[in-house]
């Protein structure tokens, strides 16, 4: 009985011999009751449950994704951390801070954390503010799916977090290779942690992409033609079709690896048939186009933000939607480079290889399209510009040293080296982070009605674009040395000096990390300064623009007309007049808190299983069926926000206007 | 293309400027590891003619189109000219073609599968290359087992092979994925339980060199390294003959004590090998004492 209440979960699953995870375990308990306290003090259970986790609002939905994500980068960051300074320490006979069984986890969990739960949510989250606003539309497609999905991602990163203080992570990488995950080399918890999280996470993402895409297809304001869409939009509608195309298999692949570990198939395993290559195959069909998936939307951004900040329309907007459009089919046709060391043939490497680097020709031409827009423009550098410069110089490079390890032979020898670690960062940080940099400090304005203080903003783009470098190009010296990756300790004294250099660089992006963090505080402070009462401070281009900020539930009082791809600044340039009067009642979705119950059961459902609790899994698996299918029977779902209501709300945003001029 | 010696001379540059230099994979020992360190070098080169116009023009736009530069021409309706962006695809696309080409050729050439005689890599004589040197390459928790055939011994964590003669490596794992990786010698192929990966290579210089898993494979595997000693013709022979003297040899009884995790074990040989426990081992099976079936190699 104690087996199927408890499973295999007792004391002992407590690290109380770890000294920094208790240390980390404290710290969190103090934090998170402080947390609790502050929160129970002020009052804040009724706004917090009402406002933020029922809400089916989009733009909400769309901050708490990015928060989300910014608090799992600390996490991720901390194991980072963690690694560059066991790495800097494990020379000859010091075995640095971190035995391989506790390393082994950190560089599984920073890379599980900063992939699925740092950038796919602040992806996502962007996307969920933007998109809507930049069609000109109310809110997505499946307003309350857009709720459960994020409390799906959400409960994947509890379950993370969870496994430092319960049990343990995987320690076998971040994509868990069989038969190194399968039940006879990993018969612990770690593994069974990985594919729970990701698993519910997954279908977090996967709705949301299915959201995003109806959204985009079917709600564009009138005239908005496919070819009239923001680039931001265009490179979230080819994201979440990859999405919907791809995390299916990683959907597919996870269920037939806990097949193995849960009921003893044989998909992956050394003997009675399985076959581990079928795995790797499978984990990169979703895992190549995984990275257009993180960086489309980057490229997005940045082609917002250079053609606000140039004061120009973007250059080649054809090009940068067919490029677009290329790469997303392209990369289906990659996903063997990753493995090329594996021993496929020579002609399978080439054409693997070389479709690799087919995909540089539409990057590039995406590159040059950001340059010619700043050609003949007036380049304000407020800081997303910044970022979007210090994007095209870092990711360059990176595209380039990518090239390089598209080529079979070269990859031979660079594979699976520190080369390689650099050029991903390269590509992730100088593309992916720097690109959700500067999107958060682009729309942030737009979200809560201030901008984001420039001084410590200067200070996080620099520390962050210096430290990158600093930490990063004695990894690809390394690489060139010889040195592959995920070593806890190392013999040759001579390459201690590479790993202190990059110790420092990450000393300097932890400080970056922390200028943001005051960037954050200091703006909430100052935020009477920084108040943006036109909506429209960077004169922007797009329809998200047009709206006050932050907008209103509804956010546009009147469905606007599209005429032009910049279809804000062609409103400016014709005289376009905020209506006053003649307002109608607007149909909107109701609130409900279904998806957040659901999406706890889920992971109370997970965590059962991963413990082998056979009886709460079902109990916690049967609550979840009910809980669907009681929501089904809400009827309760939608409401008009009264004519009186929205005039009431325009009235006040014409009066701050005018008091503004 | 192996004696393009401008380009040689440009791929020292960067380390003529650090002292001390010990960039083995752009200065290997074996002719494999040097065409792939020579193919960094080309391809780095034939990139940079397009990245490095990129980088000066971003900072140059970025300096010149700065708001306060009064003198510089606006002009915010201009986003097309059709020439423009004919060249913006053309320039990375005929950089893609030439290196799209030389991958092609060089992926064939230096296909880890082909044997070394097509290659014109320096071997003591042209005779050799139909004989190469086999040893069968075993990742074990977390050592490496290499048994050479021919000569009828094995060593564990120590690789010896005369200079100028191919190899060929056959690789396998008994457990878990690895990957094979003497930066020296010759790029990595992984080594699979249950399957069978080659390697054809050449050392060219007499020396010991760092051989290591290249992939992850579990707690042990920081220390799952070895050297690889190049000796001469006549002083690998001597080496063989003296591995012949000692006592144990490698049964698969032998072989399953072996096959248990261990960590940092220190080199040892076994003086004779079970002529089948290559074949058993990549087929799974070294724990049946029987036959282990129709068994593929």
């Amino acid at each position: 009985m104690r087996e199927l209440l408890l499973g295999r979960l007792g004391w002992d699953a407590i690290p109380w011999h770890e000294p920094i995870l208790l240390g980390t375990f404290i710290g969190v308990a103090l934090g998170g009751v402080a947390l609790l306290a502050v929160i129970t003090y002020f009052k804040f259970w009724g706004p917090l449950w009402r406002d933020w986790i029922t809400s089916i609002d989009h733009k909400k939905i769309g901050i708490m994704y990015v928060i989300l994500g910014l608090v799992m980068l600390l996490r991720g960051f901390s194991d980072a951390v963690m690694m560059r300074a066991q790495q800097a320490m494990s020379f000859g006979d010091s075995a640095g801070f971190l035995p391989p069984h506790h390393y082994d986890q950190v560089f599984t969990a920073h890379g599980v954390i900063m992939i699925f739960f740092v950038a796919m949510p602040l992806v996502t989250g962007l996307m969920n503010f933007v998109v809507p606003l930049q069609i000109g539309a109310r809110d997505v497609a499946f307003p309350f799916l857009n709720n459960f999905s994020f409390w799906m991602t959400a409960s994947g990163a509890a379950l993370v977090m969870m496994s430092l203080f319960v049990g343990e992570f995987a320690r076998t990488g971040w994509l868990a290779y069989p038969p190194l995950s399968g039940i006879a080399f990993s018969p612990d918890v770690g593994v069974d942690y990985y594919i729970w999280s990701l698993q519910i996470a997954g279908v977090g993402t996967l709705l949301s992409g299915i959201n995003l895409i109806v959204t985009i297809v079917k709600m564009r304001a009138p005239g908005m033609s496919l070819m009239k869409m923001p680039v931001f939009t265009w490179t979230a509608l080819c994201t979440n079709v990859l999405i919907v195309a791809a995390f299916p298999v990683l959907t597919a692949v996870l269920a037939l690896l806990s097949l193995d570990r849960y009921a003893g198939t044989n998909f992956f395993t050394n003997t009675l048939g399985g076959n581990a290559m079928m795995y790797v195959n499978l984990i990169w069909i979703w895992g190549h186009p995984e990275v257009y998936i993180l960086i489309l939307p980057a490229f997005g951004v940045f082609s917002e933000i250079v053609a606000t900040f140039a004061g120009k329309r973007l250059f080649g907007y054809a090009s940068m939607v067919y490029a677009t459009v290329v790469i997303t089919i392209l990369s289906y046709l990659v996903w063997l480079h990753h493995f090329f060391t594996m021993g496929s043939g020579a002609s399978v490497n080439s054409f693997f290889g070389i479709t690799t680097m087919i995909i540089s020709i539409p990057t590039g031409a995406k590159i040059f399209n950001w340059l010619f827009t700043m050609y003949h423009g007036r380049i304000r550098f407020e800081l997303p510009m910044m970022w979007t410069i210090g994007f095209i110089c870092t990711f360059t490079i990176g595209g380039m040293t990518g090239v390089l390890l598209a080529v079979p032979p070269a990859d031979f020898v660079l594979h699976n080296s520190l080369f390689l670690v650099a050029h991903f960062h390269n590509v992730i940080i100088g593309g992916v982070v720097f690109g959700m940099f500067a999107g958060i400090t682009y729309w942030f304005p737009k979200a809560f009605g201030f901008r984001l203080d420039p001084f410590w903003g200067k200070c996080t783009f620099w520390l962050w674009l210096v430290g990158f470098w600093i930490a990063f190009t004695p990894l690809y010296v390394l690489g060139l040395m010889g040195v592959t990756r995920r070593l806890s300790h190392f013999d040759d004294p001579s390459l201690q000096i590479w790993f202190q250099i990059a110790a420092f660089g990450a000393a300097l992006i932890f400080l970056g990390i922390s200028c943001f963090i005051v960037q954050i505080i200091v703006s909430i402070r100052r935020r009477a300064q920084l108040r943006d009462v036109t909506g429209d401070p960077w004169d922007g281009r797009t329809l998200e623009w047009s709206t006050s900020s932050p907008p209103p539930p509804y956010n546009f009082a009147f469905t606007p007309i599209v005429h032009d791809n910049d279809a804000w600044t062609d409103m400016k340039n014709n005289h376009y007049v905020r209506p006053a009067e003649g307002f109608i009642a607007i149909h909107m979705p109701k609130n409900t808190g279904a998806g957040f119950v659901i999406a706890m059961l889920s992971a109370a459902c997970g965590f059962a299983l991963i413990w082998h609790m056979w009886l709460p899994a079902a109990a916690a698996f049967a609550a979840l069926l009910i809980a669907i299918i009681v929501h089904t029977f809400n009827y309760n779902r939608d409401y008009h926000v009264p004519a009186a209501e929205v005039l009431r709300v325009e009235h006040a945003r014409t009066l701050s206007l005018s008091g503004h001029v | 293309m192996r004696y393009w010696n401008p380009l040689r001379a440009l791929a020292l540059l960067p380390c003529l400027l650090l002292s001390g230099c010990d960039w083995v994979v752009l200065h290997p020992f074996g002719a494999i590891a040097k065409q792939q360190g020579h193919l960094i070098v080309v391809s780095t080169i034939l990139m940079l003619l397009i990245v490095i116009p990129v980088l000066a023009m971003t900072l140059s736009f970025a300096w010149r189109y700065r708001a306060s530069n009064a003198k510089a021409t606006y002009r915010p309706d201009w986003d097309h000219s059709t020439s423009l962006e004919l060249l913006i695809w053309s320039a990375p696309l005929l950089i893609i073609i030439a290196l799209g080409a030389i991958t092609w050729i060089s992926t064939h050439t230096l296909d880890p599968y082909r044997p070394l005689d097509a290659l014109k890599a320096p071997v003591a004589d042209k005779a050799a290359c139909a004989t190469p040197l086999v040893v069968e390459v075993v990742a074990l928790d977390w050592k490496w087992l290499f048994i050479y055939p021919e000569q009828g011994i094995a060593t564990v964590n120590e690789l010896v092979a005369p200079v100028n003669v191919p190899i060929r490596f056959e690789i396998t794992s008994s457990s878990v994925m690895n990957s094979f990786y003497i930066p020296a010698l010759a790029g990595q192929i992984y080594a699979m339980p249950g399957m069978q990966t080659e390697l054809n290579a050449v050392i060219n210089h007499a020396g010991t060199y760092e051989g290591f898993s290249a992939n992850y494979s579990g707690a042990g595997f920081s220390g799952m390294h070895f050297k690889f000693h190049a000796l001469a013709q006549a002083d690998f022979d001597a080496w063989v003959r003296q591995g012949h003297v000692g006592a144990t040899s490698l049964s698969r009884a032998e072989y399953q004590h072996l096959a248990r995790p261990s960590e940092r074990e220190p080199v040892h040989r076994y003086a004779g090998v079970d002529s089948d426990l290559y074949a058993a081992i990549l087929n799974q099976c070294t724990q049946t004492d029987a036959a282990c079936g129709a068994m593929s190699r």
